[in-house]
């Protein structure tokens, strides 16, 4: 017999070992989040994707789905503080969507979309950070930073490099590269490599490739995030 | 000669990396050493270690951007850290920091052009008690004033090495004001683990389990159940193995002596003179859960310790305490490593000295799995503070119901109270739980006591209105920090303080945490730059919620207690500061012109509002 969570009261079956962010994705339940891509080992670090098990909140990417837990996930309460995880995101970086490249296609941007954000509503830090377009074929412009290591972890698991990694403390933290000159360009980082893909958001991109789709035939020109990480969507 | 030259500092690291083997676990330990002998961790230095210890390089660039005490710029060949608790501060430690900035001629935060000194703060040294405080390059500076700071000035542009500087700048006190069970009567090197040998392990539990003792680092999780978890994950004798990385099945355990709590301090007084007790302790702990191998993780800033315990460590190996066949029991083997940190008071988590230990950046892991299952290298790992160990002992010597015989239901024995602040007599109390907060205070000689602040920054703000409340687990718990604050002082400031810590200790791994507590700091100094408004507070109490249900460890959902508690009990000392409460002011304007009606004499239609 399967095994089940509720989530928002919908009955949805797991398998043992699985989180409650895998039982939700084979379900088509959309949680929101952006550190987490089902192809690598969950993170836990942008809390987007917090949900209420048995009163307490945890992420669910990284929480083991266990017999009987009731998940409160699309609830006015989580969506309201997950809008306010978003907006700080956006405040301590420097994200000025109408001037990226990434614009359509950054899930920051559409998060903030599905979760009603219309202004950042915090002060800005404008902090200051560096871009580096020493690397002939991509360019990474930390401004764009949200710390999810999604670049981190592929280039170690998947590529096996260790381009990046993560230094600093706090707000201080920074996104650091494999070379002594801390260039990327002085990195074994190739444009096909799988952490070059991986950005959600606009830090990490292609040179020469930022409108080979124009602005207005991009994914979330058309669909919700929503829709697009639960398969209901195209593109 | 500003800084060593390259060559010298290549031929030390060299002689580091002999020295720590190729262990990368050994990371943070060699950044330490590097650090000292060349006053910076310089990109070639971490391109060195990377292949030394065939680890990607942004991990050992990770490690060393992570710890305070860590730096990938040059630092002055002389480096004074001023501990930046309330407490220090209360004594007069921002005055102190400037005179010493001007006799040097530099600036804070800076290093000076000769590359001679740096001056900057840092957070709670743990000397709370004989404050002002400082660290220079690492070494614990007491009970300063300006003379003392002449002295020092003097010593630094002469280029006295630090060793040769007088020993009077360096001595700590213990300061034990009050002795009860734990601190009273002295324990005879290996009476608890010849009492452990005797009675046997599982007994040993049990005693353990009747003496009801919780963790004293501040959560208060039972220690017999911890022990027993631990046990439990390699039950060998059944075969059943939960937790299974290979090799031999081995236990670890861990004693946290990561004091970083601001105000707490005793901890440092348990290493200093009751050391035995606490190996002791973890030797009990070894045998009763089945471990060979343990750690005592001690805060950077305690590295005078260092030498003292390594000697209290051999002189318990000769003495067949510790090593292979401890008190000729053939099936017993434990011994102690002792890992020193690096300024980072969020590897007092238990998840995050872990990693620490491992030789990696200090963040709290994912949990399930818990160390208890999944600690150091994936094996099963008792993490408990220093004060339990010693507790621990005492209950192996003496029994669980000696132990249980003390204190409330909930909360048995003894705690070890740092008394520091506005008071008579600074220092280590030890007290039975149940005490109420006005009788520490009368017996510390607190003047006019306003608010205390018990456990620290993370803990609770009590105010004058509840010191009749106890300090055990059924009402206040605490790790033991005990700042008190008297009438005179602004509570404010402590608020604002306590927000600038939690923003620099915050590792950044969450959101809510890395931004949360960063905009907490804003907003606290803007309300202290008297641009504050009553929306301004709406904002505090929202960000605490935030902080309180969304991050990923204590760290963060206690960061906002401070703010929250003040804000609750002491709403004046935010509402004064505001510039403007919108709709309704409480500020009375005309009044506020009294002063001028005086000083000019006038009391006509036009000079009121």
């Amino acid at each position: 017999m399967n095994k089940t969570i509720t989530i928002d009261g919908l009955s949805v079956p797991f398998q043992e070992g699985q989180t409650i962010m895998d039982a939700a994705l084979a379900a088509g339940v959309y949680i929101p989040r952006l550190c987490h891509n089902p192809e690598f080992k969950p993170h836990g670090s942008c809390k987007l994707c917090t949900v209420k098990v048995n009163g307490r909140n945890v992420a669910s990417c990284t929480m083991p789905a266990v017999e009987g837990q009731q998940v409160l996930n699309d609830t006015d309460e989580l969506n309201a503080d997950r809008l306010a995880l978003t907006q700080m995101l956006f405040v301590e970086g420097n994200h000025l969507c109408p001037a990226c490249e990434k614009s359509g296609n950054c899930q920051l941007q559409a998060v903030a979309y599905y979760l009603g954000m219309m202004s950042p509503h915090y002060n800005h830090f404008y902090p200051q950070r560096e871009v580096d377009a020493s690397h002939p074929d991509v360019i990474l412009d930390r401004n764009r930073c949200i710390y999810c290591e999604l670049c981190v972890r592929a280039s170690r698991d998947a590529d096996g490099k260790n381009v990046f990694g993560l230094s600093g403390r706090g707000i201080q933290s920074s996104l650091v590269v494999n070379s002594a000159s801390g260039r990327l360009g002085d990195t074994s980082l190739a444009a096909t490599d799988k952490a070059v893909q991986v950005c959600p958001t606009g830090a990490i991109l292609q040179k020469g490739k930022g409108f080979t789709v124009p602005i207005g035939r991009r994914v979330f020109d058309h669909h919700t995030i929503k829709e697009i990480q639960t398969g209901g969507g195209h593109d | 000669m500003d800084q060593p030259e390259l060559s010298d500092c290549a031929q030390q690291l060299t002689q580091i990396l002999t020295r720590h083997g190729r262990d990368a676990s050994r990371l943070l330990q060699i950044l330490r050493d590097v650090q000292d002998a060349c006053h910076v961790i310089s990109a070639q230095a971490i391109d060195l270690i990377a292949v030394h210890l065939a680890v990607p390089r942004v991990n050992v660039e990770g490690v060393a951007g992570f710890y305070s005490f860590l730096s990938t710029r040059p630092v002055g060949e002389y480096q004074v850290l001023f501990s930046g608790n309330i407490t220090d501060q209360m004594l007069g430690q921002d005055e102190l920091m400037q005179y010493l900035c001007n006799k040097l001629w530099v600036e804070p935060g800076k290093v000076s052009e000769d590359g001679l000194v740096s001056i900057a703060g840092t957070s709670c040294t743990g000397m709370c008690d004989q404050g002002p405080a400082a660290l220079v390059n690492g070494w614990v500076l007491t009970n300063l004033d300006r003379n003392r700071l002449d002295l020092i000035g003097e010593l630094i542009r002469s280029r006295k090495p630090v060793a040769e500087w007088p020993p009077m700048l360096f001595e700590t006190a213990d300061n034990i004001r009050r002795a009860d069970m734990l601190l009273g009567d002295a324990l005879a090197p290996g009476a608890a683990i010849g009492a452990v040998l005797a009675r046997g392990a599982r007994e040993t539990l049990a005693e353990m389990d009747k003496s009801n003792l919780r963790g004293r680092g501040g959560a208060g999780f039972k220690t017999a159940s911890k022990w027993s978890f631990c046990h439990a994950a390699i039950v060998e004798e059944e075969g059943h193995v939960i937790c299974d990385v290979g090799g031999p099945p081995e236990r670890v355990i861990v004693c946290n002596a990561d004091e970083g709590e601001p105000g707490t301090f005793k901890d440092r007084v348990l290493l200093n003179s009751y050391a035995d007790l606490v190996f002791e302790g973890m030797t009990v702990g070894a045998r009763v859960v089945g471990a060979s191998k343990g750690f005592l993780y001690l805060r950077g800033e305690y590295r005078y310790l260092l030498n003292r315990l390594e000697g209290v460590l051999k002189r318990r190996r000769e003495a067949g305490l510790l090593g292979n066949a401890i008190l000729g029991q053939a099936d017993f083997s434990f011994d102690i490593e002792i890992h020193l940190g690096a300024g980072a008071y969020i590897c007092g988590e238990e998840s995050a000295l872990i990693e620490s230990l491992e030789g990696k950046r200090g963040r709290p892991r994912n949990r399930p799995p818990f160390p208890v299952t999944h600690g150091y290298q994936g094996r099963p790992t008792v993490v408990d503070n220093v004060e339990t160990f010693a507790c621990a002992a005492k209950i192996a010597e003496k029994g669980g119901a000696w132990f249980a015989a003390m204190g409330t239901a909930q909360s048995t024995g003894t705690k070890l109270l740092s008394v520091s602040g506005d008071v008579a007599s600074p220092g280590i109390y030890e007290y039975p739980f149940g005490v109420t907060v006005r009788q520490v205070l009368a017996d510390c000689g607190a003047e006019d006591p306003y608010a205390v602040q018990i456990s620290g920054p993370s803990g609770t703000c009590v105010s004058w209105k509840e010191f009749d409340r106890c300090i055990a687990f059924e009402d206040i718990p605490t790790a033991g920090a005990f700042m008190v604050f008297s009438r005179k002082r602004d509570v404010f400031d402590a608020v604002r303080n306590f927000t600038h810590f939690f923003a620099h200790e915050s590792c950044g791994f969450c959101t809510p945490c890395r931004v949360g507590t960063a905009l907490q700091q804003k907003i606290i100094d803007k309300i202290h730059g008297g641009h504050g408004t009553l929306s301004d507070l709406e904002e505090l109490k929202r960000l605490g919620h935030l902080l309180k249900t969304m991050s990923h460890c204590g760290l963060g959902s206690s960061a906002a207690n401070p703010v929250l508690d003040v804000l609750a009990k002491f709403p004046d000392a935010f509402e004064h500061k505001l510039a403007g409460l919108a709709f309704e002011p409480a500020f009375d304007l005309d009044g506020a012109l009294e002063t001028a009606r005086k000083i000019t004499g006038r009391d006509d239609e036009w000079a009121h509002l």
